[in-house]
């Protein structure tokens, strides 16, 4: 199961890294959106999966027949977290959009001779 | 009574919220702001007195045992950061009053800036790594609201950036909390301390100290991960530009000079040599561009940038006054920095231009800005008995003592190349052929200028008690040093 997580892990920062390097504003943006899953869910992974008992100790419960949950509880923190990143880069990206009237990262380069 | 550690995290947060509901009531916002400000700087000296008579302070949340609730830990090295966090903040709300405009005043700035201060504050006190990386998005969120409130061109399009690389060096610190989590198994700094050295693969922390190398470093903009800082300052107005060079790259300094004293000590021969020689690249590169630009604010931008890399070269040497002399220059930084962005923000809007070569012969109408600007820029550079001075020295005692006398040596020379820069901005500024300069009403000119004077004022009197100051400083170098003592506190029954 482990293995296959990372896979999934590796193809999330894969497409991100693809979208982070393309021109439209709106990728970047479903790109910094796919690299917080990829490392939500990479805390996932490294807590250890599997156990099929609920995480409350009780007698018979063996080191390893439950999940960890300390990372789900991390995850969800970070989760709610880069919810409310994505939805101020999203506003702030129409918000762009409409003052500067573009969404191509190339436009929007600036240096002293164009402030 | 330990709770008083929360204080000055928690009264700026709630300040901030009563101030939301409030938008409209620009004088009662001003008003609000200064009292939250007051009362945090009384709390948060309450707290030193008591650290500092008491030794390390920490709290966990909930009552749950050390290793596995929340810590807050303040030892004095974070209560000090913070009070003067807290007193940099108060005179940059003081300087905005008559700067930033009703408009923005009444779009949650001061909520702003007081969430902020809870974001940093936090991460001074914290004592969880993820509660670290809670408390950098509580900083970040409020730093993306300063960064483009008001929505001028540049601001968006900066902001964009600003917020595009945060988000990534915040993926980045998920990453390196989930790998440090899965070899040690926890998160509380005091109890990786004590875990690390038992841990046989040194080779896999070293890559996981070099991570959260790359999340603090991009956070207090090291070589080479400080190319979006000079663009993404310099576009907001300058009471925010000052909050920011002040405060916020020194959080990812305090972050890396806590993590690697108190337990990336596993291979200090890879890691720490690794990380003297990015602080001196950083020195260099921000001298150059320093000594590029004609634009006041990416000057002292650049200044920035040298100081980070000259703390962090301090923190580097691990011994007594390599870290002595980190703290002395952290808090000089502070103070000084926010000091020249003020000084700065007044001499740009005089001339209408943010230009060098467009400015000239202030001296005669303005001689009293001259000569303050004048001391400051003399305290950055260290020439004694100004602030500076003090921590420079033990910066490069310390590198001195540690072979890496290299690295001290480009400390001094580079300390004149700091001078030249800033008076670079004093030639042009205040000599030469008078300009025609805008007319700014007496009251905005003094409101602006008074600010400016306390700080460089409290740089002074930094300076000169440096010797008063030894106690504190050597007692909080000395919980840097021996993790023991930070280990001891924290884990107590």
């Amino acid at each position: 199961m482990e293995i296959i997580m990372a896979f999934v892990i590796g193809f999330l920062f894969m497409a991100a890294t693809y979208l982070f390097l393309t021109k439209s504003l709106l990728r970047v943006i479903i790109g910094t959106g796919l690299i917080s899953h990829g490392a939500h869910l990479l805390i996932l992974t490294m807590g250890g999966l599997g156990g099929k008992i609920p995480p409350v100790l009780t007698n018979g419960a063996a080191n390893g027949d439950y999940a960890d949950p300390l990372p789900q509880a991390l995850i969800l923190t970070a989760i709610v977290i880069s919810f409310g990143v994505t939805a101020f880069i999203l506003v702030l990206a129409y918000r762009a959009y409409q003052e500067l009237g573009t969404d191509n990262m190339d436009m929007l380069k600036g240096d002293d001779n164009n402030e | 009574m330990n709770n008083l550690i929360l204080f000055p995290v928690i009264a700026p947060f709630l300040f901030a919220a009563i101030l939301m509901f409030i938008p409209k009531k620009v004088k009662l916002q001003r008003a609000l702001t200064i009292v939250a400000l007051t009362v945090t700087i009384l709390g948060t000296i309450w707290l030193l007195v008591r650290v500092y008579h008491e030794g390390v302070l920490s709290m966990t949340l909930g009552d749950w045992q050390a290793p596995f609730g929340i810590t807050m830990v303040s030892d004095l090295l974070s209560v000090l950061l913070v009070l003067t966090t807290t007193v940099v903040t108060l005179f940059v709300v003081l300087y905005s009053f008559p700067t930033i405009g009703v408009p923005r005043e009444k779009f949650y700035y001061y909520s702003g800036v007081l969430f902020l201060l809870t974001g940093v504050n936090g991460s001074f006190t914290t004592g969880d790594l993820f509660n670290l990386f809670v408390f950098f998005e509580v900083l970040l969120m409020a730093s993306y609201l300063l960064i483009v409130i008001g929505g001028e061109k540049v601001q968006l399009r900066e902001s964009i950036k600003y917020i595009l690389v945060n988000v990534i060096s915040s993926a980045f610190f998920v990453i390196a909390v989930a790998y440090l989590y899965s070899i040690t198994g926890t998160l509380n700094m005091a109890d990786l301390a004590v875990r690390i050295p038992q841990i046989e693969y040194v080779g896999i922390l070293t890559t996981v100290a070099v991570l959260f190398l790359v999340v603090f470093g991009l956070k207090g903009a090291i070589f080479p991960l400080y190319f979006w800082l000079p663009s993404s300052y310099s576009a907001p107005p300058t009471a925010i530009l000052a909050l920011f060079g002040a405060l916020l790259t020194k959080v990812g300094v305090y972050a890396i000079m806590r993590t690697y004293t108190l337990f990336f000590t596993m291979d200090i021969g890879f890691t720490h040599e690794l990380l003297a020689f990015l602080s001196i690249a950083t020195i260099l590169a921000g001298c150059i561009g320093a000594l590029a630009y004609f634009d006041v604010k990416k000057i002292i931008i650049y200044n920035v940038i040298i100081a980070v890399g000259v703390i962090l070269f301090g923190a580097s040497q691990l011994n007594e006054s390599g870290l002595q002399g980190a703290l002395y220059y952290i808090f000089h930084d502070m103070i000084i920095k926010a000091a020249l962005f003020f000084m700065i923000g007044l001499i740009a809007i005089l001339f209408g231009t943010t230009d060098l070569r467009k400015m000239g012969g202030l001296m005669k109408t303005k001689p009293a800005l001259g000569w303050f600007y004048l001391i400051a820029a003399f305290g950055l550079a260290g020439i004694p008995p100004l602030s500076g001075f003090a921590g420079k020295l033990l910066i490069v005692k310390g590198g001195f003592e540690n072979d890496h006398v290299w690295g001290s040596i480009i400390i001094l020379v580079t300390s004149l190349l700091v001078l030249l820069s800033v008076m670079r901005i004093f030639i042009y500024a205040f000599w030469g052929e008078p300009v025609k300069v805008n007319e700014i009403p007496r009251s905005t000119y003094r409101q602006m200028f008074i600010p400016s004077i306390v700080l460089v004022g409290l740089s002074i009197l930094y300076g000169i008690g440096t010797e008063w100051l030894y106690p504190f400083v050597s007692d909080a170098a000395n919980v840097l040093q021996n993790p023991s003592i930070y280990i001891d506190a924290v884990l107590k029954e």
